[in-house]
């Protein structure tokens, strides 16, 4: 996967996170995920893409930091019992999609509508068609990461407005 | 004002609905689809619509072609992570009043509300 598509990503999760959390998000170097690594986790949110590009981001976290995020970004208090939890990270990973769409310019790509896998410990594996890559996050609140794996299926100029 | 708020995400809802509090809009209902938008907008009589474009069973845009196409007059502000200009352009010919794009802040959302309920008085 060309490394030019995670700048897009990196620009979205930046700016939600400063729009609608009040929090900044210091961001580690990009690293493609070995098959060695530990891919459990307990918290995912979400999107698939389609149309001029396919695949999918996926926002990975840890309960701890999930439920972290999700109450600051709710204004409320949400433990991951709480009955809008899924909601709040469904939407967070929504908003990181949406947000790094208009970057890939010249391009229709729709996306899906959420899915939150919650489950301690769950693993996550990386697509083999579209091997991706990992932004690692970090917050005064926790750390997380998110997974690109994008494969554009049209020409385009990414990045030409940043 | 009535404000109906039609969004999927009940966590957006919620953020929405502490926003207009503040501004002492307090008269609001939601609907979490088009479908269910449709009829609270029966029910609800909404003076103001505030609309997620991605959601199940009926999207935004669906949903506000199908009011204009029934001659509804209610303003609409498109409130979705769809962001390229090609969808504004979209949602403004199929109807849509003002345009706020997610992620939101408290202001950018207040003035929006603002500048489309005078647009709107205006005649414009
Ligand atoms: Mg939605």
């Amino acid at each position: 996967m060309d490394v030019r598509y995670i700048n897009p990503f990196v620009k979205s999760i930046k700016n939600l996170f400063q729009t609608m959390l009040s929090t900044n998000v210091a961001f580690g170097r990009p690293f493609i995920p070995s098959p060695d690594d530990d891919w459990r986790t307990d918290v995912s949110g979400v999107i698939g893409f389609s149309g001029d590009a396919s695949g999918a981001v996926v926002l990975v976290f840890s309960m701890d930091t999930a439920t972290k995020l999700a109450s600051q970004f709710a204004g409320t208090t949400m433990d991951s019992d709480h009955p809008d939890f899924s909601d709040a990270i469904g939407e967070l990973a929504n908003m990181v999609a949406g947000g790094a769409k208009p970057e890939f310019e010249g391009l229709d790509i729709s996306i899906s509508l959420p899915s939150v896998i919650i489950g301690k410990n769950h693993e996550l594996s990386n697509s083999r068609v579209h091997p991706g890559l990992v932004i690692p996050c970090d917050t005064t609140l926790g750390s997380f990461r998110v997974h690109v794996s994008m494969k554009i299926e049209k020409l385009a100029t990414v990045g030409a407005s940043s | 004002m009535k404000i109906l708020l039609v969004d999927d995400s009940r966590t957006i809802r919620n953020i929405q609905k502490n926003i207009l509090a503040k501004l002492e809009h307090k008269e609001i209902d939601e609907a979490a689809d088009g479908v269910e938008a449709l009829v609270k907008l029966d029910e609800f009589s909404p003076d103001l619509i505030l609309l997620d474009w991605n959601m199940p069973n009926m999207d935004g845009y669906t949903f506000l072609q199908t009011i204009r196409k029934n001659g509804v007059k209610t303003p609409v502000i498109m409130c979705t992570t769809e962001a390229e200009k090609t969808r504004v352009v979209q949602a403004i010919q199929a109807g849509a009043n003002n345009y706020v794009v997610k992620p939101f802040s408290t202001e950018t959302m207040a003035e929006k509300i603002e500048q489309t309920m005078k647009k709107v008085a205006a005649g414009a």
